[in-house]
């Protein structure tokens, strides 16, 4: 009985509110800072050097002998193959999680559980763990290898270690991201406004087009975020399926922090990668307003 | 015709299913197979989870992991429990509130890992399970929380008040009336939030430091140095693990009110 509501309600958000700040807030606002920072010896960031850009200058520019700036686009050119594959993926992962999501709502009310459930178990079990799995499928003496080799027209087929495989990794990590919100959607859309569409003489098509996939936009702008955040900052998929050919941004930030040992710039990339999840987020919220419109 | 019905749906949603679970049952089935070579199939045995129970680094990184999530877990259920029963009633910065406690769902995870990573040697945290447990408790608070604040959104408030209008003080009241009532929620709050701690590698890979490897991080670490049995095994457990927990959470999570 002691306090005012205001004090009782702070007291009890204190322990939840000071954790996230110190173990979140306190760390990305270190991380800011030390991508202005120079790499130093032992502990990986000079501490004493002059703040500046040079690190986000090193994605693009790279100083030559002589001191001329040259154009270096090896690090852009992972950061639009991070971006495509995760764009990719989210495509892909849309493909699937549409009709999966619509037959889902017409189900049962206990084949629907049990949907969700069969759903989101792969969801829960560990990432490291199911693209292992696909390494096992996809490694050249597997059976699943010697059969696609048998059917293929052009000899054997490498299907580990490239672009597809990591595309394949991605989709099977996330598709669960899509296939829920679009579901939350449909399983609370009124069926009978497509009816009254059909009824006022609106082809199938047409009806599907201008009157489900509208009321579906919000699933679709969620289920997309959710796929194409966390496939950008992926590390685990292209380090076992890419097998080191093909790095995304998630591999060369821990570079950074591993065998390279440049801290500062292993920042930058960190912030590139969150500038990117920002502007993803920003762009959808602006088609969403649009829409609604 | 059925507008409800769409062509295909039903065939693409059985395809889905099958890539969803196929790479589980061969990872299983292989689990179980005799021959050295992990891919070539003999005949059945149980020789190589024998194997994962005596190897002593396995028996290791699996004490660290489940002292990890037993600690992160309890940890990130105690605040998020608290902080649930502060967002129950509405208040004018509540969705401020809720949206900082759900951040470290959004914020991609290895930013967040190599962010604490530098913080820790900054300060001169030593890195190891200290480090880990609260990185992790961080990460796991919204685990914990979204489903206590579920529970606690079907709840009656009234029963509280009734205790407090029968004389219970506030903490008797709290302890005798409320607690039972939101147990489901915060049971199934600490599995979710202790299976993914015991699933997490990314975290725990840039902060476990010399020494101190759990599981997922000994299995990456497998993977690297090539292909093997073991890894079966020790990745079928953790499914297994995982699967039961989450059947159990999603139990009680549905559990009558």
């Amino acid at each position: 009985m002691t306090g005012s509501p205001a004090l009782r309600r702070l007291g009890l958000l204190t322990p939840a509110l000071v954790t996230i700040a110190v173990l979140v807030g306190v760390p990305l606002t270190l991380l800011f800072w030390i991508s202005l920072l120079q790499k130093g010896g032992s502990s990986g960031v000079d501490w004493a050097s002059v703040p500046s850009l040079a690190n986000y200058i090193r994605l693009v520019w790279e100083e030559d002998f002589d001191g001329t700036m040259i154009l270096n686009t090896s690090y852009l050119v992972i950061l639009l193959r991070s971006i495509l594959q995760a764009a990719v993926t989210t495509g892909l992962s849309l493909l699937f999680g549409l009709p999966v999501a619509l037959w889902m709502a017409g189900l049962s009310r206990g084949q629907r559980d049990l949907m969700l459930l069969l759903i989101t178990i792969p969801f829960w079990t560990n990432l490291l763990v199911r693209n292992y799995a696909w390494l096992i499928i996809l490694r050249e003496d597997g059976w699943f290898s010697q059969m696609v080799d048998f059917i293929s027209p052009v000899g054997p087929i490498q299907l580990l270690y490239n672009d597809l495989a990591v595309v394949i990794g991605l989709t099977y990590s996330f598709l669960p991201f899509m296939i829920l919100p679009l579901y939350a959607v449909f399983e609370k859309f009124d069926w009978r406004l497509l009816e009254a569409a059909h009824d006022l003489g609106a082809p199938r098509s047409r009806a599907i087009r201008r009157v489900l996939i509208p009321i579906a936009m919000p699933g679709i702008a969620a289920g997309s975020l959710l796929v194409f955040i966390p496939c950008l900052g992926a590390f685990v998929t292209p380090a076992l399926l890419g097998g080191g050919k093909t790095l995304m941004l998630g591999n060369i930030i821990q570079m950074q922090f591993g065998a390279s040992r440049n801290w500062p710039f292993g920042a930058t990339l960190a912030v590139v990668l969150l500038s990117l999840m920002l502007i993803a987020m920003v762009t959808m919220a602006i088609w969403r307003n649009r829409r609604v419109r | 015709m059925n507008i409800r019905h769409f062509p295909m749906t039903r065939e693409i949603s059985l395809l889905v299913l099958v890539y969803l679970y196929v790479p589980v049952v061969v990872l299983v089935g292989y689990s179980f197979n005799a021959n050295r070579t992990a891919t070539v199939w003999s005949h059945a045995s149980l020789d190589w989870y024998a194997r994962i129970l005596a190897n002593p680094s396995i028996q290791s990184a699996a004490k660290n992991s489940l002292v990890l999530a037993l600690c992160a877990a309890t940890a990130a259920t105690v605040i998020a429990l608290l902080a649930a029963l502060a967002t129950a009633r509405a208040f004018p910065s509540r969705d401020g509130v809720e949206a900082v406690l759900k951040m470290p769902l959004i914020l991609p995870e290895i930013v967040v890992a190599v962010a604490t990573l530098m913080l820790f040697v900054a300060l001169g945290v030593q890195l190891g399970l200290g480090a880990m447990i609260l990185a992790h408790t961080a990460f796991c608070i919204p685990f914990a929380y979204l489903p206590i604040r579920a529970r606690i959104e079907g709840l009656n408030q009234g029963y509280g008040e009734a205790a407090q209008d029968l004389y219970a003080n506030r903490f008797r009241s709290f302890r005798r009336v409320t607690l039972p009532l939101l147990w489901p929620g915060i049971m199934a709050g600490f599995t979710l939030a202790f299976v993914t701690s015991l699933d997490d590698f990314l975290t725990s890979f840039f902060l476990s430091g010399p020494g101190t490897t759990t599981l997922p991080v000994y299995i990456f670490s497998s993977i690297k140095a090539g292909i093997t049995p073991e890894i079966n095994a020790i990745s079928t457990v953790m499914l297994v693990i995982s699967v039961l927990l989450v059947s159990l959470s999603f139990f009680l999570g549905r559990l009558r009110r």
